[in-house]
């Protein structure tokens, strides 16, 4: 239970992975003008972050770490992390065309987006100052990890749109409009996060 | 020649992939608080870009396109492997302080971006100039924002302290996003005054001729 606490506040607070750790900045900068869209593609990446950690950790674990080829990760992962993606995609069209509309036009563009890619290979990596000492690493803390690190990534995503909706009703400088002021508006968000890494 | 100068120019100040595209945001935001790892992790991308805009730009003709954005990420992802073992080798403390984002340059868009822009659309002469001209104007502009976030925010230089004054925020993430957005703002006002200026210039230039051949 101590573990499962520590992992929710380090995923979504203290170690979020945009304030913080700034992994996945292009759809946080390039989706975020709209809370509904903001909204869908947290919860694309958060799905498709779960979905990957649980197929490629055990596949390291199991099948490269044993095999003896774990510098193949990033190809191995990229090539995971695109072919879920596409699958996800078919699948969701299939099974549920309202979905489809709500989140697939997200979905190619998680491809490319280093959160997903940044969670599979942190899960491989030493995590014992999240986990705490004498824990040890197994599927299902690497998919809790994923799960609430999405969530982090969302409620980001969510506050910086509401920013910028905001933000659309005032008059700013030409050379400051778009990415300049987007980006003085999350180091504002960062800061309020900052707080949270008194948390121990 | 010209060309060629078209494509530098581009690379380097027009397009420039870090100021002008906002492309690869993450590992400039995440590693501009050191000038040493800024400057590293451009030099880096700087190599994967050229030999990954050479090695697309010559395969152009085979890669069947419908399948090409999964040819480029395997030959991108090589590329990156090889790097990682490379620095892992020869410069451990670079690679040390690279950490998670070295190996997600297999996702930095300026590479993809260049590949599916540009290489596999032109000679390789032209993309390996392309590759070299981004990947220059991405490591002047982390290496320039690393300087200004080091000195500022740790008082140091490239690892050598200089001041004992400091601006702790500037050292984090939320002076990374200050610092980068300021020089966004600041790059593109001096590019649309020096346009302006070249405008005004040739107008004026214009209107002599003009005047001249009226008299």
């Amino acid at each position: 239970m101590g573990t499962f606490i520590a992992i929710v506040l380090a995923a979504v607070l203290t170690n979020n992975f945009i304030t913080v750790k700034t992994y996945g900045i292009c759809p946080f900068l390039g989706v975020s003008k709209k809370t509904s869209s903001a909204f869908g593609m947290g919860i694309a990446v958060t799905v498709v972050m779960v979905l990957a950690t649980l197929v490629t950790y055990p596949i390291y674990t199991y099948v490269m770490v044993p095999l003896g080829f774990e510098f193949l990760e990033i190809i191995f992962f990229i090539f995971i992390i695109a072919s879920l993606v596409q699958m996800l995609e078919v699948i969701i069209r299939k099974i549920s065309p309202s979905l489809y509309n709500a989140m697939g036009v997200y979905l190619p563009l998680i491809t490319t987006n280093c959160a997903v890619l940044g969670v599979a290979e942190l899960v491989i990596g030493d995590m014992s100052s999240i986990l705490g000492e004498g824990v040890a690493m197994n599927i299902g803390w690497a998919a809790a990890y994923a799960l609430f690190a999405g969530v982090g990534f969302t409620l980001v995503m969510v506050i910086m749109s509401g920013l910028r909706e905001k933000l659309n009703c005032y008059k700013t400088h030409k050379a400051l409009a778009g990415f300049p002021i987007a980006m003085v508006t999350a180091c504002f968000i960062c800061m309020a996060f900052a707080v949270f890494s008194y948390i121990r | 020649m010209n060309k060629y100068k078209k494509i530098t120019l581009d690379g380097l100040i027009y397009q420039n992939p870090t100021f002008m595209l906002v492309l690869g945001t993450c590992p400039t935001l995440g590693l501009i608080n050191s000038a040493y790892s800024s400057l590293g992790m451009g030099l880096t991308v700087l190599v994967i870009l050229t030999l990954s805009n050479i090695i697309i730009s010559a395969l152009r003709k085979v890669i069947p396109g419908a399948v090409r954005i999964p040819c480029y990420i395997v030959i991108i992802a090589t590329l990156v492997t090889f790097a990682r073992m490379c620095l892992e080798k020869f410069l451990p403390d670079l690679y040390d302080s690279l950490g998670g984002f070295l190996a997600l340059i297999v996702v930095n868009c300026i590479i993809l971006g260049r590949a599916e822009a540009f290489a596999n659309k032109h000679t390789v002469a032209e993309s390996a100039v392309d590759g070299i001209a981004n990947g220059l104007g991405f490591t002047f502009a982390l290496t320039l924002m690393g300087i200004i976030c080091e000195f500022f925010g740790n008082g140091s230089l490239f690892g050598l302290q200089i001041m004992e004054f400091k601006i702790g925020m500037l050292s984090k993430p939320a002076g990374a996003f200050l610092v980068y957005g300021l020089c966004i703002a600041v790059f593109v006002y001096c590019i649309d005054c020096f346009e302006r200026a070249k405008r005004v210039k040739a107008n004026k230039l214009a209107r002599e001729n003009l005047l001249k051949e009226a008299a």
